[in-house]
């Protein structure tokens, strides 16, 4: 069904990525492959993994921006997954229902048997968060690993996206975006999270927390501007004196 | 976006298949073209045929052909789906019209309203196809109000210089054809003007600043792409063509698809036999060469917001 639920979904589950924390490491892009090679989307494909020209499915991407220059240079490591929109036109110009936006918690996923591989909705994706399996002929994308969150056969805090547990930083968070009061959805409005090109009407569900201003004043880090100067006529006596003396020889 | 070959054969031949339907299927029943069985018989066969291959060259773009049935069932969300129900649809009329035509050589009463009402559906199949393109908001270049009306007047244009070249070739006396479809071809002309002008003078809404969000001072830049390689969302959204190349071939456009067409058309409307016969079909040959260029260009200079990821400016 590729109409979008009537009414709001009850949960709005997805991610909060914190760039002022990660630090581009890729490990959430690797765990991300490892368990979705195995999970419900399987397999990743790769294409020529030892050729020249590598190519192949992933879900999740890191791109390295920079912004600003001299004091106000920033870089930015941005990873980036499909963020569950509530109104994703993905969903909507699929032909064949094999698109859909689950009701119970919003997550958007794709009824792999169902896909005849048109490719529209990654034409319609403005985040390009869609990939096409080339040997499956089938669109995957990101489940938000609806095969872990979900399972009981994991203990509680394994039922978790992989790229979440495995991000060494703490740079990634998941929940419910659609309950106020949940500790994602305090982290968004704490620091302004918020929705990438929001002009599109897409209605991101996952938010971005914004790099925070940098601290480059030695007084933000309760250090003292200068040490003190020690003078010349300030010599230690004594047998520190000494040792001074006999090693400035 | 890249210009994928398949996609440009189904849309130009699909096109111009519906374009001469739609003629046909009001041009016979009140009368500008007589119900001549021959005539009738080569040129819905034309049509057919155009329409048929273009739909067979589209399933054999998907990877899973044989699940293609299941793309009619969503038509309430999606464009696609109801192009698919639309061109599904028009068979039924268009093989109505055609046992009138060709088996029982009759296209008034209700074979001729047979006629209208394929007509009708290549029309909404048009349409369609149109809004499949105009719908998609991640895509400056066709997410316009231009799209629409260009796509139809071209699939006009592209149909009836054949309807043309038809008409002269078996000798039927006929110009209103020739008058018409040297008016789509000047209103197609105008639309594609137009049209070019729109996306050389706007802007997409989005940028890289609101792709990442990131407020620093200055302009953000990409300084590591996330792979080494080319991945499948620049294969298929990364095409760029360079503008000197982009305005080459727009110029060959304007000269193929509607200059040499206009005049082969004026030829065909104001002289007599042979000459007249070679104009029209001059213009048919050229028209349908320029419209694939103006496909083309269609997809190749379309550029799409997931490039603003990898270091691309606003479309
Ligand atoms: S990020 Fe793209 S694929 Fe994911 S729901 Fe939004 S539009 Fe669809
Ligand atoms: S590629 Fe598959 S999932 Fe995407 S729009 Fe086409 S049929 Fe639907």
């Amino acid at each position: 069904m590729t109409s979008l639920p009537q009414n709001e979904t009850p949960r709005k589950l997805g991610l909060v990525i914190d760039l002022d924390i990660c630090v581009g490491c890729n490990a959430c892009v690797t765990n991300c492959k490892e368990w979705n090679t195995g999970g419900h989307s399987a397999p990743l494909t790769d294409l020529h993994p030892y050729g020249r020209d590598v190519d192949g499915v992933w879900f999740n991407r890191v791109h390295t921006f920079e912004a600003g220059s001299g004091r106000d240079h920033r870089v930015v490591h941005f990873p980036k997954s499909c963020l569950h929109c509530e109104t994703p036109q993905c969903v909507t110009v699929c032909p064949t229902g094999a698109s859909y936006k689950r009701e119970e918690d919003g997550i958007v996923l794709v009824h792999h048997d169902w896909c005849i591989g048109c490719k529209l909705c990654a034409w319609a994706c403005p985040y390009g968060a869609r990939e096409f399996d080339e040997d499956a002929g089938v669109m995957k994308k990101c489940t938000l690993c609806i095969d872990r969150i979900y399972n009981e056969n994991l203990n509680d805090a394994d039922r978790r996206p992989a790229c979440v547990i495995t991000c060494p930083a703490g740079a990634r968070h998941f929940g419910d975006l659609g309950d106020p009061n949940s500790a994602v959805s305090r982290l968004v409005a704490e620091r302004g999270g918020y929705d990438l090109m929001p002009e599109l009407g897409t209605q991101p569900t996952n938010k971005y927390l914004p790099p925070r201003p940098r601290r480059d004043h030695a007084e933000a880090t309760g250090a003292p501007d200068l040490l003190e100067h020690l003078d010349e006529e300030d010599q230690p006596g004594g047998f520190l004196g000494w040792v001074d003396r006999l090693l400035s020889r | 976006m890249h210009p994928a070959l398949s996609v440009i054969f189904f849309t130009t031949t699909a096109g111009a298949g519906y374009g001469l339907l739609m003629m046909l299927g009001v041009l016979a029943p009140i009368g500008i073209l007589p119900p001549d069985r021959v005539f009738g018989a080569v040129a819905l066969a034309l049509a057919l045929a155009l329409v048929s291959t273009g739909l067979f060259a589209s399933l054999f773009h998907l990877s899973h052909p044989e699940r293609s049935w299941r793309a009619m069932l969503q038509y309430r969300s999606s464009w696609l789906s109801r192009e698919g129900v639309a061109a599904s649809v028009t068979y039924l009329p268009a093989l109505v019209f055609i046992l009138g035509w060709v088996g029982v050589g009759n296209t008034s009463g209700t074979w001729g309203l047979m006629g209208v009402a394929a007509s009708f559906m290549a029309l909404v199949t048009v349409l369609c196809t149109a809004m499949i393109y105009q719908s998609l908001k991640t895509i400056h270049e066709w997410h316009n109000s231009l799209t629409l009306p260009n796509y139809l007047m071209l699939a006009l244009m592209s149909g009836g210089v054949w309807l043309s070249a038809l008409v002269h070739l078996f000798g039927i006396q006929a110009p209103t054809v020739d008058a018409y479809v040297i008016a789509y071809t000047a209103i197609a002309w105008g639309l594609k003007v137009a049209y070019w002008n729109h996306i050389d003078t706007t802007r997409h809404p989005s940028t890289r600043r609101t792709a990442t969000g990131i407020r620093a001072r200055g302009a953000v830049r990409l300084v590591d792409p996330p792979h080494m390689t080319d991945n499948f969302l620049l294969k298929e959204m990364g095409f760029r063509i360079a503008r000197k190349h982009a305005l080459k071939l727009r110029r060959i456009t304007h000269v193929t698809a509607f200059a040499v067409p206009l005049v082969g058309l004026v030829v065909a409307l104001v002289l007599q036999g042979p000459v007249a016969a070679g104009g029209a079909v001059v213009a048919a040959l050229s028209a349908s060469f320029g419209v694939v260029l103006e496909r083309w260009l269609f997809f190749a200079e379309a550029r799409h917001t997931v490039m603003l990821y990898y270091g691309e400016g606003p479309a």
